[in-house]
């Protein structure tokens, strides 16, 4: 085998980033929305009273403390990634992109970490007002760290602001034009509500597999005499003769963490598609280049058509076996029916991203996962209608396949994106290759093969534990102890202090 | 204010962040690292609880000084994370196993799993602590530069000093996670872990001893600071401290507990107190180089109008960290029980 057929160390280099990071963002984009979700819950409970909803708060705390200690922790090696892996561009972009990540820190970093400890643990120990509190500042705390990224990553995109330096470094001009760039409001917007539309595919999807389980088990024991037995997957604690009255609240709070998703589904999904179409009409205005292979346009053309599929092929500058209709190309990205769109040719080839077809693929795959959750909001509105919402098997099993509909989403948007910028690191001013660090292949292939394991090894535990705690039905009071006085009469004031049968975390009793 | 007066803050701040980093992430690693010695899995739990609801603040302040180092530093970022890459990478994975072992003992199916988080829990705490200490002492001993980059080798980090820097840093850690459970536990745990606190400040003093034995030898401007007078009368009350504060540790770690919040608490903060000296120790030898032998703060700097807009808001901001960071730990204070929580 010939030393050339190895990955570069600049490929490995850019392999690792992107593995590292798309695994980070797969837990962001979930636990932005489960924050707002979980302060709005809390919300809903301390306005009506309804246990309901506390039990749901509770339930999806757990899933929130596993997650969010994935995203911190995948999240720390980001912020080293930039100087082990591409130290050239830190060196030049680290008087811009620094500060910036640096207001991150402070402003979120440390809001939500702070807070995290007293949502989790400070049912006990703060009047409930507090704890609220503490609720809200950790969501407004993931909305502040998206602000701060999204600035940074979006100034790599559009860079403004910004002067160069005797040595080649970026330099601040325009503190202002530097924050709000101009692809900035755009993916700020578009970001965000994809997190929050992806987690209200996974609370939805929760929600509709405990609907189905629960289905199941009521027309089960509704039948003969026979014993309806413990269900799999379910929690230890669950009673397995359980009759069906006792089953009644929990159907309850099934629909009710469903009855929102299909909402958020129904109101955000449609919206995502118009944020996205004017994130498109931006990136067409200053990535020309990456619009062209998105849509898999290599002629500049008036009138282009919209290419539905094909197979974009980089050797002989054009996409092969199109599926087009025609004109809509430039109705949607002109808004007039023979607008210009420029084609991949009209750039040097030096300037086009690197690889056409993965822009491509991944943009149709976020688009079509899109599509499909528009769908889905526009039935649930119609199912909505005729009183149908909560017992349409077919479309109980549809919601629970979209469970991951929105992690694909923000991946292949992600991709679509970045891949979209190569071969650039700032856009149009510092490339790729002229940015990584001064680090040989084989110690870069040695850490990106560790990570590779230790990713798989300990974010797969991770997520097997979110499926058993998915797997749980959300129950009357809910919590890890069994044994907690109740909490309908005394709210979540006075703590469980009871020791539990299994060692837990204490609340910790004051001296 | 001019260049080089915010430079110097900014290096003041990063200092601080680090410092405080290194002591309240110091105990949670050193809970990780003596968790081990603790028999009954009662024990375990209880000494994973007194920090569950801090650890993550704590390791917040290892992201603002990579930030913050990126952010006002730049060419030390980029020089020092590829020259420390590979330990660095190995830290990072260390802290992975941690941070998720946290949450996933306590929802352990099985005895089994749970033994083996814990054990995820103790080596990742361990593996990072060596390599922080790694790092540290070969930061120490310099970096090989060439224009804006870092010129060295592969394996330049790993030397008979930066090792025992590393097993001193673990000994530090140790020490601070067992006085903290001195603090905040009682009964036989409590014993324990003044034991246990005896064992590490025996081997950190000794490390202490040698690293400032070998340190001045390492670099010319090093020794100059150490041994030409009159430099040597800023930093001779450095040793006289530590002595001081090594025989107040041993007062207060002899048992048994008189139960006055007094004694408990205070090994934990003389334990505080070396670190800071050791520490204090060390900017002084370093000063002010930020990556020796060759560059000075200055020459690290970010343009002044990067450093001038981050100061502006951590001006504000981290008193108001700092000050509802004191008040989580407030809110949690007293004795950890074993017993119910919110899982
Ligand atoms: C649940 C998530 C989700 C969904 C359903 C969609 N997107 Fe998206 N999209 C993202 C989540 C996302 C993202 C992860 O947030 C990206 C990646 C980077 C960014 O700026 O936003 C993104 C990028 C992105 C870009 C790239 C912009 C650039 O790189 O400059 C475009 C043009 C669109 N989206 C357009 C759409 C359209 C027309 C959709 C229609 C259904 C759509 N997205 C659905
Ligand atoms: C969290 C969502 C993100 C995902 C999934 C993502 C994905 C990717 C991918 C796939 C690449 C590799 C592109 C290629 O080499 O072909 C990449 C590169 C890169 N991204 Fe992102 N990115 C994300 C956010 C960010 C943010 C927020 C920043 C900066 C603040 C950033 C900075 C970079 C840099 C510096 C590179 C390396 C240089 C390059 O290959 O272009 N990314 N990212
Ligand atoms: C390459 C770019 C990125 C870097 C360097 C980075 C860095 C980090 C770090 C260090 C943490 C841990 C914070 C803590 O200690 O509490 C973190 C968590 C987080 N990041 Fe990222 N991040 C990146 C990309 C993104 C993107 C694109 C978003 C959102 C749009 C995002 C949103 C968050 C959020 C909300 C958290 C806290 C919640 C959680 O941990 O799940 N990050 N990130």
């Amino acid at each position: 085998m010939s030393w050339d057929a190895l990955p570069s160390a600049l490929d490995l280099a850019r392999f690792q980033f992107a593995f590292t990071v798309t695994f980070h963002f797969l837990f962001p984009a979930f636990t932005i929305g489960l924050a707002s979700f979980l302060a709005v819950l809390e919300a809903l409970w301390l306005w009506t009273g309804r246990a309901a909803y506390l039990d749901l708060f509770r339930y999806w705390l757990k899933v929130f403390a596993v997650n969010f200690a994935m995203g911190v922790v995948s999240g720390i090696v980001m912020s080293y990634q930039f100087g082990t892996n591409w130290s050239v561009f830190a060196d030049r972009t680290g008087p811009i992109l620094g500060p910036l990540l640096g207001y991150e820190v402070l402003t979120a970093f440390f809001l939500e970490a702070g807070f995290l400890g007293v949502m989790l643990f400070g049912l006990g120990r703060v009047g409930r007002g507090l704890h609220f509190a503490a609720t809200c500042l950790v969501a407004i705390g993931t909305l502040i760290s998206g602000f701060w990224i999204l600035s940074a990553n979006s100034w790599m995109h559009t860079p403004a602001g910004y002067a160069v330096d005797a040595v080649g470094r970026f330099v601040p001009a325009d503190w202002w034009q530097i924050v709000f760039n101009p692809s900035f409001p755009y993916r700020f917007l578009h970001t965000i509500t994809g997190a929050y539309l992806t987690t209200a595919m996974i609370v939805g999807a929760v929600g509709a597999f405990h609907l189905l389980r629960l289905g199941a088990r009521s027309r089960r024991a509704a039948g003969a005499d026979h014993e309806p037995a413990a269900i799999a997957g379910a929690g230890p604690r669950r009673a397995s003769g359980a009759a069906p009255e006792a089953a009644a609240p929990t159907v309850e709070r099934a629909r009710i963490m469903f009855s929102m998703a299909m909402w958020m589904a129904a109101a955000v999904a449609p919206v995502q598609a118009v944020l996205g179409d004017m994130h498109g009409l931006s990136t067409l205005e200053h990535q020309p280049q990456k619009i062209a292979a998105m849509e898999g346009h290599w002629e500049t053309q008036r009138g282009a058509p919209l290419i539905l599929f094909g197979l974009p092929d980089m050797a002989r500058e054009e996409t092969r076996m199109a599926i087009e209709i025609p004109r809509l190309g430039s109705l949607i990205l002109r808004h007039e029916w023979d607008g210009e769109i420029r084609g991949l040719k009209d750039f040097p080839p030096a300037d086009r991203p690197t690889n056409v077809p993965l822009v491509f693929w991944a943009f149709r795959i976020m688009v079509g996962m899109g599509l499909l959750m528009i769908g889905l909001g526009l039935v649930s509105l119609w199912l909505r209608l005729r009183r149908r919402l909560y017992e349409t098997p077919w479309f109980l099993r549809w919601a629970v396949a979209m469970g991951p509909s929105g992690l694909i989403a923000v991946t292949f948007g992600w991709i679509t994106t970045e891949a979209g910028r190569q071969p650039f690191t700032v856009y149009g001013l510092m490339r790729t290759a002229e940015s990584a660090s001064p680090i040989a292949a084989p110690a870069l292939a040695a850490s990106l093969a560790a990570f590779i394991v230790v990713y798989f090894c300990v974010f797969g535990a991770g997520m097997w534990y979110l499926f058993r705690l998915f797997a749980h039905p959300p129950e009357a009071q809910e919590s890890g102890a069994e044994s907690e006085p109740p909490i309908r009469t005394a709210g979540i004031t006075p703590a469980p202090q009871v020791a539990a049968p299994q060692a837990q975390p204490a609340p910790q009793v004051q001296s | 204010m001019s260049a080089e007066l915010i430079a110097t803050v900014w290096a003041a701040i990063i200092a601080i962040a680090i410092f405080l980093y290194v002591c309240m992430d110091g105990f949670d690693l050193g809970i990780g690292i003596l968790l081990p010695a603790l028999e009954k899995e009662e024990d375990r739990g209880t000494a994973i609880n007194s920090v569950a609801p801090v650890w993550d603040g704590n390791e917040t302040w290892l992201v603002m000084g990579g930030a913050g180092l990126y952010a006002v530093f730049p060419l030390a970022y980029a020089v020092i994370l590829p020259a420390l890459y590979m330990p660095l990478i190995l830290m990072l994975l260390a802290l992975i196993f941690r941070g998720v072992a946290f949450e996933m003992r306590f929802r352990a199916p099985t005895e089994g799993t749970r033994r083996g988080w814990d054990r995820a829990f103790t080596g990742g705490s361990l593996v990072a602590a060596l390599m922080q200490g790694l790092a540290l002492g070969a930061l120490v001993q310099g970096i090989e530069v060439e224009g804006r980059a870092y010129a060295g080798g592969w394996w330049d980090w790993l030397t008979p000093f930066s090792v025992f820097t590393a097993l001193a840093l673990v000994a530090g850690y140790g020490l601070l996670g067992a006085c903290w459970l001195v603090w905040k536990t009682e009964g036989t745990l409590q014993e324990t872990a003044r034991g246990l606190a005896r064992r590490c400040a025996v081997l950190l003093l000794a490390a202490i001893a040698v690293v400032s034995a070998v340190m001045p030898f390492l670099l010319p401007a090093f020794r100059a600071r150490w041994f030409d007078f009159p430099a040597i009368l800023t930093a001779l009350p450095v040793p006289v401290l530590v002595v001081v504060l090594g025989w107040l540790l041993f007062r207060d770690l002899r048992g048994p507990s008189d139960g006055t919040p007094a004694q408990e608490a205070r090994p934990f903060l003389w334990a505080l107190g070396l670190f800071f000296l050791a520490y204090t120790g060390l900017g002084i030898t370093m000063w002010p180089m930020m990556v020796p032998p060759g560059i000075t703060l200055w020459e690290a700097a970010a343009p002044r109008d990067s450093q001038l807009f981050l100061l502006v808001g951590a001006a504000v901001l981290i008193p108001v960290v700092l000050a509802y960071t004191g008040y989580v730990y407030w809110l949690f204070r007293g004795k950890v029980k074993a017993g119910a929580g919110y899982h």
